[in-house]
């Protein structure tokens, strides 16, 4: 966090100095998902921007930005999880996609080559419910036939915070496993099995999982690229085993329909085709409707349509997807609508 | 001796009748206020948490108290995992921090010859400076593996104690018993601190008549310096319990963070003080009334320990010679 009185004297100094009117500071919060696109994008932007306009992020949450919009502390909300209906109407708001993300099973088995192993999601949910207890188990010894699989517990970290990151990776596993659908469910933070690892953040699964043999957890890509952590394959809705990277999450949007969605709600898990990565998920930015200064609200969408055009590489650099161009225009059409 | 007296007196014709006395009113009510500060802030928080948590005790009634459901889809909560997480942990701490810490310090003040005692004395003290994230860290990326690998193979393999279920359950290195051995470690400095301190209340005069009649270093030790802080014990042991009741870091790091209530030490759980830190940011509604119940609970819980340590402490100073 940057020091308020910086950031007092930063903008007492433009204040001073400035020719062309008055440097705003704009704060935004929430997802830590596309936190670390984010943190870039400011960074690059603030030393940038004609305006000297600050903008910041904090990750501290999607719902923990979402309940900080709507009491006002911060000028606009990142989350993972679309948010309800309900609350868009209540509270009068609007919400657009930003970025496209994947999240990974990451496990730590000594023996197994890195990115070898190969799931599907019947066997990920069966894991994660507890249910497949042991690495050689049968399932999963069929899914790997060239594999030597250890005789080892299997250790399953998970989120011990609410998180989008789990509603985007329960959302997945209520698609392929009745049983899950029927019982944790989607949401951001579910009942877990008893006797599974619970582990706050993404940087807390991702510690855990390095640390203790036999584990397996679920992180946002590029916390598993960070962590040097090995991933696995999985089955998709077309029955073909894929690789997680950029390429298979963009596979994974491609299909979405966009134009019909309500207030863009859609959902990219278990998507169709050949090279889709069926844990893949959007992130979003959440917006007042009815913004109390117009010159704010101005300077907020100056600095999203420079994230949409000039941002792309960088999201892509860190493993993040950057929104299609057809949905970019219906997203800034979708602008119209706050006042 | 009338020295107190002479300057009481030359003070008001230094700076006048009416200064002195405007002087005197305003550091009286700054040092009023300084000291009501704390008293009010103590009031208020125990009548926020109170307000907050008032619709959870509203919809659960006291069954928030032995309910053991924290379920975030269904919105039903209770405070019984928080509260037996707490428990045990703390137990567990106690168990092994109470006897380590008498024992380090008798041997300070008994046994150890001064420049020892010295020594040993700065490094609890430093121990006691170590920040509890630091502990947290350590937990996991030193201590847990070691737990997984070592300790409860040993204990429930080597040791057959699985035949307990106390020691018998998934080893993963999380859990109640990890949480518990580094609660202890945490304790054990403030409460091997206060033990110190209350071992040397004990009047040399009382030590040296016994060592007069031929009394050995343990005689002494055990007939005269242990009775004498017997009383003393508890207090150090109801602040080393303050201690352990509502550490947050390092617990949420290693306990493994699931809401149940197991018979076996190596599962995981979760106390109060980790629920709070972990589903704070994203709870909403009654969710997070009840996440200020379970926060009203511990305050309570360590107010009562707090109280109860004082207390208890300062009975024994007040004996403290005149005990034997």
């Amino acid at each position: 966090m940057k020091s308020p009185f910086r950031k007092l004297a930063f903008t007492a100094a433009l204040f001073c100095g400035t020719l062309t009117g008055i440097a705003a500071t704009i704060n935004g919060a929430g997802a830590s998902f596309p936190a670390p696109v984010y943190a870039a994008w400011t960074y690059t932007y603030n030393k940038t921007n004609p305006g000297g306009d600050r903008f910041n992020y904090q990750s501290i949450g999607s719902g923990a930005g979402v309940s900080q919009l709507k009491s006002g502390t911060v000028h606009f909300a990142g989350s993972d999880d679309p948010v309800k209906e309900k609350d868009l109407k209540e509270f009068n708001l609007t919400q657009f996609p930003m970025l496209i993300g994947g999240v990974v099973p990451v496990v730590n088995l000594p023996g197994v080559p890195k990115g070898q192993l190969k799931l599907d999601g019947p066997a990920l949910a069966a894991i994660f419910l507890g249910d497949i207890k042991k690495w050689n188990d049968p399932v999963i010894a069929k899914l790997n036939p060239g594999l030597r699989l250890p005789n080892l517990r299997i250790t399953v970290v998970r989120r011990s915070d609410g998180s989008g990151t789990t509603w985007i990776f329960t959302n997945y596993l209520s698609k392929v496993s009745e049983k899950w659908s029927k019982g944790p469910g989607n949401a951001k933070d579910v009942k877990w099995f008893r006797g599974s690892i619970g582990a706050k953040g993404n940087p807390g699964i991702a510690n855990n999982v390095a640390k203790t043999r036999g584990s397996i957890g679920y992180v946002e890509y590029a916390y598993a690229k960070e962590a040097g952590l090995a991933t696995v394959q999985l089955k998709n809705a077309d029955g073909k085993f894929v690789v997680p990277d950029v390429a298979s999450f963009a596979a994974s949007a491609s299909g979405a329909d966009w134009k019909n969605s309500k207030n863009f709600r859609v959902e990219l898990t278990n998507q169709k085709g050949a090279n889709a990565w069926p844990i893949t998920g959007v992130t979003y930015i959440v917006l007042k409707k009815q913004q109390k200064e117009k010159e704010i609200a101005r300077k907020m969408f100056q600095y999203f349509d420079w994230c949409f055009r000039e941002g792309g590489k960088t999201a892509s650099a860190m493993h993040y997807v950057p929104m299609p161009a057809e949905v970019v225009a219906l997203v800034k059409d979708s602008w119209k609508e706050v006042k | 001796m009338n020295e107190p007296t002479v300057l009481r007196k030359s003070g008001p014709a230094k700076g006048g009748p009416g200064g002195t006395s405007l002087s005197d009113r305003v550091f009286r009510w700054l040092a009023i206020c300084a000291a009501a500060l704390a008293a009010l802030l103590t009031i208020a928080f125990f009548l926020q948490l109170a307000w907050h948590s008032y619709p959870a005790f509203r919809e659960f009634g006291p069954g928030f108290l032995c309910s053991t459901q924290w379920d975030t889809t269904e919105m039903k909560f209770g405070a019984a995992c928080a509260i037996y997480g707490t428990l045990v942990t703390t137990a567990i701490a106690l168990l092994i921090a109470v006897p380590t810490s008498f024992l380090t310090a008798l041997f300070l003040v008994e046994i150890a010859p001064p420049i020892l005692s010295r020594i040993f004395g700065c490094a609890l003290d430093l121990l006691a400076a170590i920040p509890s994230v630091i502990y947290g860290m350590w937990g996991l990326f030193v201590f847990v593996p070691f737990m997984q690998t070592h300790v409860q193979p040993f204990l429930s393999d080597t040791l057959g104690l699985s035949v307990i279920p106390l020691f018998d359950g998934p080893m993963t290195g999380f859990g109640f018993l990890t949480a518990g051995l580094v609660l202890a470690l945490m304790s054990l400095p403030f409460m091997s601190a206060i033990m110190r301190d209350v071992f040397r209340m004990v009047p040399a005069v009382v030590k040296e008549s016994a060592y007069g009649t031929g009394a050995t270093t343990w005689e002494v030790a055990r007939d005269i310096t242990m009775r004498y802080g017997m009383q003393g014990l508890l207090g150090a042991v109801f602040l080393g319990l303050g201690r352990a009741v509502g550490e947050t870091m390092a617990v949420l790091f290693i306990i493994g963070n699931s809401e149940v209530i197991s018979a076996s030490l190596y599962d995981s759980g979760a106390t109060i003080a980790s629920i709070l830190a972990n589903k704070f940011a994203e709870a909403e509604g009654l969710a997070k009334s009840s996440l200020f119940a379970l926060g009203l609970i511990l305050l309570c819980i360590t107010f009562a320990i707090q109280i109860f340590g004082q207390l208890w402490l300062s009975r024994i100073r007040k004996n403290a010679g005149g005990g034997l």
